[in-house]
């Protein structure tokens, strides 16, 4: 393996696997938080055995967070020496903030866990409110230098040396605003999903359990207002990377001719030589509705630019398939779950947490949101090929000239690898101990 | 040149800061490991404790520092994450090992024997982590690091691979373990037998710190003459020997007159000491004899905002900080619950 793929690689496991942690660790606080608002509304102790529950579940998965966070950041210096050289005063606004974010939500995490009876409830509650902002800010910042790599600005180059640069570059990327509304709701979106999708499983078995009750219907409600904005805000960054980064759209959708009234393709292949998309189904008009808002708008293709400077094309448009299919199957599900909440209100239907097909259902779906966001980032960076800075500095100027990358790479996979079968088993566990003996 | 001199006195704070917070953490992993006979499991218990509510937190001193280098000295930045490339992969596999073996271990929910298997994985990662800082920092003070037209060209084993460096190493384990002695002897109030312990193996370690620093400039001697020229005839040189001479005897001092208080205040002095005596050594070098740190020229306009929204947010983070450590002191004080089992 080529060191500069091993690089690419070991950028793409470390990033994929931080991602997990990361959403964990905006969405989780929301909803613990809510469910511990809810406690103290209802004085229901259901209620608040699942704030401490979830409570429990965050703080494992916020300190894998934080120690595969610390990793990246040291990854970035490790792999890109090239990359910081050139962008570290330009990203170091945005990651001193989201230090300070972090910071706070580790202050807050602790505060929330050993906190309770110790500081009166409404402190109690208001600490909890705090982690789910700042995770949440965490997560902005981080995304703001990924907005910035994507479009930037704020900076001159005068004989390859960086110039006149501007501290708060990242933040008023033009990209910055739909990435980072994609990403937070995606992250609440998927969340949701997964809590959902485990509640499930506990309620086939304990279907009379108050808690998981309580559980399956908040992060039901979490999706049913954060999926449908997410599509729409998907929606936004289509429009907003055909105007700024088209050829990254023309990758996602195979489109090989600068085309008006173009057409979407669902599945297939593309073929870069012969510049034909083999196998796709395709959709009239679709794409230059999504691209341009127009049915008669123009979408550029590839050949707008020589074949070099695509990205690898088969990749991207797997990737943003696989996004929009997941995003599709998860408005399904809210529109359904919409449904049956909607009509348990008739006497003789069933609460959602009572549907038995409903619950299977989410036990199914739980993984679309993490496969969404996992494959929105393959195209958001795969797509950026073969550009790390867009427009400026080509991911093979930026990589580290150190041989031998892959051995790192072996060595950082397997330890996520590890990390990741433990962080299963400790939450299975967390699951297992609230069902009663002989149910697990 | 202000930005720049504030800069690095605010990375040597929070290096400062990550070496009596997070470097501390480590030596309480070594205390772990090091537990045996009938006091053991008392022991892993009390460090298990003083390490619980805050120990994510810690590490941000050390994102801090590199964020702030990467922002301020990008060139030499990279050359040192290029030249040191292995050490820093090594002591980053010991923090995702250490950090998550004890969140496994704390809030496991699992098998007692699988429990003390996250134990030990714990202890051995917190023993390596900081040899493996101590290389980084040995690495870019051995003068071996050689760069031509901003390209690293001593190869990858340059500098970490001395001696010295190794010697670097053992110091900042010994710093880690001295460091969680004396705090967790200081927090011991309540139990006078544990207390006795750690204070008995506080002052071992200070001896052993001691000639570990002595082992290390003899070895700068013959490795790094440039980084003993400094240490003997710098500006500061005599000042700060003198602290942290002075600190020392007073720490030593102090654990034997059983003033614990005050040995928690010196030792951290003392180890400060330490740190800001190997910066002021390394002068306007980041990677001594290669990089001047203000190779690029550190930009006022880009730094200047950096610092000031950091200091800004203090007036959040100072405030939570306190109110975190009051509300955990007292509940140490008041019972010794477990953390909330759901
Ligand atoms: C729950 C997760 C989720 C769901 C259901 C969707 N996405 Fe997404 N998408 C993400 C999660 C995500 C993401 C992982 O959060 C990305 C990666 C980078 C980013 O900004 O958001 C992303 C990126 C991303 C990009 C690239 C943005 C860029 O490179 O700047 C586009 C064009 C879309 N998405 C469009 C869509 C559309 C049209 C969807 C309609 C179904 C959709 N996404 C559903
Ligand atoms: C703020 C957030 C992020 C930053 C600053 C960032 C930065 C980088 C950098 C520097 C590279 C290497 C250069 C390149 O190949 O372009 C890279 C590649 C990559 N990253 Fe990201 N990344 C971010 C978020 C993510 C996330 C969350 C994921 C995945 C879930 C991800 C997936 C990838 C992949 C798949 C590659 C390899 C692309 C390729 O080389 O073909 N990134 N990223
Ligand atoms: C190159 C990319 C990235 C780097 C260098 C990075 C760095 C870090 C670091 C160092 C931490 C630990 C906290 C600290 O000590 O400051 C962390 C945690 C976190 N990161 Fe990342 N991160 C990256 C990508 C992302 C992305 C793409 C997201 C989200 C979209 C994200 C969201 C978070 C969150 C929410 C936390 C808090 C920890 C938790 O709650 O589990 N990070 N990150």
């Amino acid at each position: 393996m080529d060191d500069l793929l091993a690089a690419r690689s070991q950028m793409a496991i470390s990033l994929g696997f931080h991602i997990l942690f990361a959403i964990a660790g905006m969405a989780m606080p929301v909803l613990m938080a809510l469910a511990q608002w809810r406690h103290l509304a209802t004085g229901d102790a259901a209620w608040r055995d699942l704030a401490r529950r979830w409570a429990k579940g965050t703080a494992i998965l916020f300190a894998v967070g934080a120690v595969s966070g610390t990793v990246l950041s040291f990854e970035l210096g490790l792999l890109w020496p090239e990359f910081m050289r050139h962008a570290g005063p330009i990203i170091g606004m945005p990651f001193s903030l989201e230090g300070v974010a972090f910071f706070l939500e580790a202050i807050f995490l602790g505060l929330f866990l050993y906190g309770e009876g110790r500081i009166s409830p409404r402190a109690h509650l208001l600490c909890g409110v705090a982690v789910a902002v700042s995770g949440t800010a965490s997560a902005v910042f981080v995304t703001a230098v990924n907005a910035w790599m994507n479009e930037p600005s704020g900076f001159a180059v005068v004989d390859g040396v960086v110039t006149d640069i501007d501290p708060w570059a990242t933040l008023r990327s033009g990209a910055f605003a739909t990435q980072a509304t994609h990403v937070v709701l995606g992250a609440y979106a998927a969340v949701a999903f997964v809590a959902m999708g485990i509640h499930a499983v506990a309620l086939r078995r304990v279907p009379d359990d108050r808690m998981h009750r309580h559980a399956f219907t908040l992060a039901l409600g979490m999706a049913l207002v954060t999926t449908p904005l997410q599509i729409l805000s998907g929606d936004l960054s289509a429009k907003h990377i055909a105007e700024h980064q088209p050829l990254k759209l023309a990758a996602a959708e195979g489109l090989f001719a600068t085309t008006r009234g173009a057409p979407i393709a669902l599945g297939g292949w593309p073929d870069a030589e012969s510049r034909t998309m083999t196998g796709a189904i395709e959709v009239p008009l679709v794409l230059s509705v999504l691209a341009t808002g127009d049915p008669d708008g123009e979408v550029v293709g590839l050949d707008s630019a020589p074949p070099e400077m695509w990205p690898p094309l088969g990749v991207v448009h797997l990737a943003f398939d696989v996004m929009v299919g997941c995003g599709s199957a998860m408005l399904a599900f809210v529109l359904w779950g919409a449904v049956v909440w909607f009509r348990s209100r008739v006497p003789g239907r069933p609460a959602p947490w009572a549907h038995r097909r409903l619950l299977f259902a989410a036990m199914l779906a739980s993984p679309l949101g993490v496969i969404a966001i996992e494959a929105g980032w393959t195209v958001t960076e795969v797509g950026r090929q073969p550009w790390v800075v867009h427009g400026f500095l080509r991911t093979a100027d930026a990589v580290t000239p150190m041989p031998n990358v892959v051995f790192t790479l072996v060595g950082f996979t397997s330890l996520f690898a590890v990390l990741g079968v433990v962080v299963v088993m400790l939450l299975r566990n967390l699951v297992r101990s609230s069902l009663p003996r002989g149910r697990r | 040149m202000t930005a720049a001199l504030v800069l690095r006195a605010v990375i040597g704070a929070a290096l400062v800061a990550y070496v009596l917070s997070g470097v501390a953490d480590f030596g309480a992993g070594v205390w772990d490991l090091l537990a045996r006979g009938r006091l053991a499991e008392r022991q892993r218990a009390a460090i298990a404790h003083a390490i619980a509510p805050i120990w994510e937190a810690n590490h941000i001193w050390l994102i801090l520092v590199v964020v702030l280098a990467f922002t301020g000295f990008p060139v030499a930045f990279a050359v040192v994450a290029t030249a040191l490339h292995i050490p820093i992969a090594m002591a980053l596999v010991g923090v995702v090992l250490r950090g998550a073996a004890f969140t496994f271990r704390a809030y496991g929910l699992q098998r007692s024997d699988l429990r003390a298997r996250w134990g030990w994985v714990f202890a051995w990662s917190s023993v390596v982590t900081p040899i493996c800082l101590g290389l980084v920092v040995g690495g870019m003070s051995s003068d071996a690091i050689e760069v031509e037209g901003g390209r690293v060209v001593s190869g990858y084993l340059a500098g970490w691979t001395s001696p010295f460096a190794w010697g670097v190493g053992a110091l900042t384990l010994a710093c880690a373990a001295l460091l969680a002695a004396v705090y967790l002897a200081a927090d011991l109030d309540d139990d006078a037998e544990l207390q006795a312990a750690f204070r008995r193996r506080a002052m071992i370690c200070e001896v052993i710190t001691g000639a570990c620093a002595l082992v290390v400039a003899l070895l700068a001697a013959r490795d790094s003459p440039r980084l003993w020229d400094a240490l003997l005839a710098g500006p500061w040189a005599l000042g700060v020997h003198v602290a942290a001479f002075a600190a020392a005897t007073t720490t030593l001092w102090a654990l034997l007159t059983r003033r614990f208080a005050l040995a928690r205040v010196t030792v951290g002095l003392q180890v400060a000491a330490v740190v800001v005596g190997w910066g002021v050594a390394s002068g306007d070098d980041l990677v001594l004899g290669a990089v001047p740190l203000y190779a690029a020229g550190v930009v006022p306009h880009v730094v200047e905002p950096v610092l000031w929204t950091l200091a800004a947010s203090g007036v959040v983070l100072v405030p939570a900080l306190f109110w975190l450590l009051r509300v955990f002191k007292s509940r140490r004080a008041s019972t010794d619950e477990p953390a909330p089992e759901a």
